[in-house]
């Protein structure tokens, strides 16, 4: 089970990196569904497998998407020039060994936390989660879907250009 | 507004303080509605508010001549602050009440005149709108100068003696735009206070130390404790009193803060008669006459006061010898007059004093008011003379210089006479009133010091000498200019105060006749150290005939030799009169020594340490805040990403410190 | 087989998230920002699912199945912003966004 998890762990932060590196954004997305995908697999591990497929659907397969939509609509798969404000690199890195530390030494302030072991059959399934979904957190099942129409409904309109509702508008003073 | 009886006095006393709010009720009446008011509305309002002030210190005085014992009204709480207890008391003895007489007697009649003269004078200079604010500043001093005069303790003495400073100011420099330069007048109103200043100054170290080892201020107060603090400390008690006359020099103008005096020339006729020769002036000998149970107990202050009064009315005479304006020979006849009077207070003659500040009163203001009348006439001969081409304002031609004058006797016959009276009053004739005044302080002169007795004789002769110059040059020989052939008598409501000042000036002298000693008898009251009187035949022959030599000399050096034309005066050409002309330059003095260098002071302390120093203080601290927001304006820069940048630092900070916890 | 010690899986948790943020300082283009962040969520929803299965409860995965249904409205909206702001400003480098002057 440990190699397993630490070749996973592996290509996660190696997708991870890579994604940060690379200067073409399609490539970039690419990797970052190369990371969700191993992630998935994480959870699936970790017992939890309405997740993980969840995640391949909603993320991978529909937020990644979404991004090499916009990224191809808008032709951004270049950037060109360098980059500003160089001083934010070393400012930035110093800031991740900083947090990186910190996690660390939490961590290991936890003190051991067990071991994954294999999980009991009836964990993490659909079943159970819908169980819970539906009684105990229902309402935010409800204000989770409001979230959504409002989501809708935003894209919608500020994907209008303006030049469409403004002739709308004029149609309409003409009547 | 609690009228505490102090002691069984007459509830009439009661009234007391309408003495100070009768003139304020007038000033305020003129201020509020003077401007719809008819010139002569405004003039009667504000004479009326003295005059019933003038009824209302007879009433008083017919009270106490009844029952002649002092009372004391407390008017109002003003100050109780630790052991100081200072309330607005006004006393009402027979000292005080002859004050109050004098002051709102001649100034009733003052005003009226001022109606006259004043309608003239604004047309003369063009600003006929501030006919009411002379009224209400003419008020405003009365009110003033009853408050000194009627307070019952030192603070309000002081209270008032500040007030009537104020409202000398504000009536010397009256025109205060005109003037050589047109700034001339409003700096003799700026040398009068500044002087004053250094007297109040004076005054206020006294009042200090009164504070300090008498614990109080009020007059019984004081006056009971004088022995017994002169007893244990009488280095405090000479320090009080000398520093109360160096008030008394300021205000009294004698010697050295007298310059202002003659500076003060400058205010319009009426003031110089009100304020410089009646009543202000004599703030200082009545506070003098009123401190005499202090001043007993310091026999060096006495003689500094004595000696002080005495050169000053020899010095002053001889200045006034040389002077070619008509008011500054009154000027500095004032400051010697003054100077007797102070010099009788020094000596422990505080009823000869008193004697000669009343009939002083008189004819001094009938003199003043009588220049004013000859001013008039000679600028009314002015505009004739022109033919109608008058502006306002400036004539190359002074109508105040004698040298301009002559022959009116002929022209301004009631002037003249009334003039010759109180001429012949100040010189010291018999039977007028200031033979009686004058001859009893030389009477006290010769018991006490030779010295001083021989300046005041000699000072006596030159005032003699002076006022008869005065009177050839102004009334006698031909005129001497076209101003002066035109000349016109003035009006009425200008000579009618002239002529009862007149009758004063020549039946003044029965307040004390020596005999009956009315006077003397009258301020026993109030003063517990009085000399009874005498009359000495010698000396009153003496002093009438220095007089009569006096004015005959005159008459010989400027009766017959005068022509038509302005000529200089006989007695000139010698370094004698230059320097009497030019006042000994005492003011070339003061500038030389004490004004240059104090010039300098505060333009260095202006230039290079208040603009320097202090200003490029604040400068440099605003600079300072400007250039530490320059910096820190850096960060804003409108990266988005430096903005993110900013919260992750201090997300990672706030972890960090979690974990140090 | 060795167990996973479930320190490594928040440790693992930790890497992607500063991974997350170093992308959301250091990358120009708007769109891979966003795709960081995305990042960041992944590796919180990462730490929840770990901790779920140390302390056995169901709802911590409820956690993060609702934590996706919002991170995929954001994307959403957030795409459509960017889709305004390139039509208005022609470039999506979020340095060119500065409207301030000095």
């Amino acid at each position: 089970m440990l190699v397993v998890f630490l070749v996973l762990a592996f290509i996660a932060v190696g997708t991870a990196l890579s994604m940060l590196l690379t200067r073409n954004a399609v490539y970039a997305a690419l990797f970052l569904v190369l990371n969700f995908v191993t992630v998935a697999i994480l959870y699936l591990i970790l017992g939890a497998p309405f997740i993980a497929l969840s995640q391949v659907t909603v993320y991978a397969g529909s937020v990644v998407v979404l991004f090499l939509f916009v990224i191809m609509l808008l032709g951004a798969e270049r950037m060109p020039g360098g980059e500003p404000l160089r001083w934010q690199r070393f400012l930035a890195i110093a800031l991740m060994v900083i947090l990186g530390a910190d996690f660390g030494a939490r961590m290991l302030g936890l003190g051991s936390l067990g071991e994954i072991q294999p999980s009991p059959a009836d964990y993490g399934t659909p079943q159970e989660i819908g169980k819970i979904l539906f009684t105990q957190y229902a309402l935010p099942v409800e204000i989770v879907a409001i979230i959504l129409l409002v989501a809708v409904v935003g894209a919608i309109l500020l994907a209008k250009s303006d030049q469409t509702v403004g002739r709308r508008r004029d149609l309409y003073k003409k009547d | 507004m609690l009228l505490n009886e102090a002691s069984s006095a007459a509830p009439v006393f009661g009234l007391a303080p309408l003495l100070v709010f009768l003139p304020l009720f007038g000033l305020l009446i003129n201020l509020i509605f003077g401007k719809r008011m008819r010139e002569g509305l405004v003039g009667l309002v504000a004479s009326l508010a003295v005059g019933l002030t003038f009824v209302l210190a007879l009433v008083f005085a017919a009270t106490l001549a009844g029952n002649p014992e002092p009372a004391s009204m407390r008017f109002l709480e003003w100050i109780r602050i630790g052991t100081l207890d200072v309330n607005w008391t006004f006393r009402i003895d027979t000292l005080s009440v002859t004050m109050m007489l004098v002051v709102s007697g001649v100034g009733t009649l003052i005003h009226i005149y001022a109606i006259g003269y004043m309608h003239e004078d604004v047309r003369h200079n063009d600003d006929p709108g501030r006919f009411r604010r002379f009224f209400v500043y003419l008020n405003l001093f009365i009110a003033a100068m009853m408050i000194l005069i009627s307070a019952d303790n030192y603070l309000m003495l002081f209270v008032g003696w500040e007030g009537v400073g104020l409202c000398s100011y504000l009536l010397i420099g009256f025109w205060f735009e005109k003037g050589k330069d047109g700034i001339a007048n409003a700096q003799a109103a700026k040398k009068a206070f500044v002087v004053n200043r250094v007297g109040d100054f004076g005054l206020l170290m006294a009042l200090f130390l009164m504070f300090r080892y008498f614990g109080s201020l009020d007059f019984n107060v004081i006056f009971e404790k004088a022995p017994e603090i002169a007893a244990a400390t009488p280095g405090v008690l000479l320090a009080m009193a000398l520093f109360m006359l160096l008030g008394v020099t300021g205000k009294s103008a004698q010697i050295p803060l007298y310059v202002w005096l003659p500076d003060a020339m400058a205010g319009p006729t009426p003031v110089s008669a009100l304020i410089h020769a009646a009543t202000m002036v004599t703030a200082g000998v009545y506070l003098v006459v009123r401190s005499t149970p202090v001043f007993i107990e310091a026999p060096v202050a006495q003689a500094a006061v004595m000696w002080v009064g005495a050169a000053t009315a020899f010095f002053a005479a001889t200045i006034a010898l040389g002077q070619s304006d008509i008011k500054k020979v009154l000027a500095y006849s004032t400051v010697s007059q003054l100077g007797f009077m102070v010099a009788a207070a020094g000596m422990g003659a505080g009823v000869a004093a008193m004697f000669h500040l009343v009939t002083h009163a008189f004819f001094k203001a009938l003199l003043f008011l009588g220049a004013g009348s000859v001013i008039l006439g000679m600028e009314h001969g002015a505009e004739h003379g022109k033919h109608g081409a008058h502006g306002g304002g400036h004539h190359d031609f002074d109508p105040q210089d004698m040298g301009n004058m002559g022959g009116l006797r002929a022209r301004m016959p009631l002037t003249f006479w009334v003039y010759l009276l109180g001429a012949l009053a100040l010189a010291g004739i018999a039977p007028l009133a200031g033979f009686f005044s004058k001859d009893e302080i030389l009477l006290a002169a010769q018991h006490e010091n030779t010295g001083v007795f021989i300046l005041l004789i000699v000072a006596a002769f030159f005032t003699a000498f002076y006022m008869g110059r005065q009177l050839l040059l102004i009334f006698f020989g031909k005129p001497r200019s076209d101003a002066a052939k035109a000349a016109v008598e003035s009006k009425p409501v200008v000579t009618s105060p002239l002529v009862v000042l007149a009758v004063l000036s020549v039946l003044g002298g029965a307040l004390n006749l020596p005999g009956v000693f009315t006077l003397e008898h009258w301020l026993e009251h109030s003063l517990e150290h009085v000399a009874p009187g005498e009359f000495s035949l010698a000396t009153a022959g003496l002093s009438l005939a220095v007089a009569l030599t006096g004015l005959f000399l005159a008459y010989l050096v400027y009766g017959r030799k005068f022509a038509d034309k302005p000529q200089k005066d006989p007695l000139s050409g010698n370094l004698v009169y230059s320097g009497m002309e030019k006042k000994w330059l005492v003011d070339e003095l003061y500038d030389l020594v004490i004004v240059r260098p104090y010039r300098g002071l505060a333009d260095f302390l202006s230039n290079p340490v208040d603009l320097g120093i202090i200003n490029n203080l604040s400068a440099g601290l605003a600079w300072l805040m400007q250039a530490t927001g320059d910096v820190l304006r850096r960060a804003q820069n409108g990266f988005v990403r430096s903005y993110a940048l900013v919260v992750f630092i201090g997300v990672a900070l706030i972890l960090a410190f979690i974990l140090i916890q | 087989m060795q167990n996973v010690p479930a320190e490594y899986c928040l440790i693992l948790s930790g890497v992607m998230f500063a991974l997350g943020i170093l992308g959301v300082l250091l990358r120009r283009n708007a769109l891979v920002v966003f795709m960081c962040l995305e990042l960041m969520f992944n590796a919180a929803n990462l730490a929840f699912i770990t901790f779920a299965r140390i302390y056995g409860s169901v709802s911590a995965q409820v956690v993060v199945f609702f934590v996706m249904t919002v991170a995929a409205a954001e994307v959403a909206i957030g795409l459509a912003l960017m889709v305004e702001i390139f039509r208005n400003k022609r470039s999506i480098d979020i340095d060119q966004l500065n409207s301030m002057q000095g």
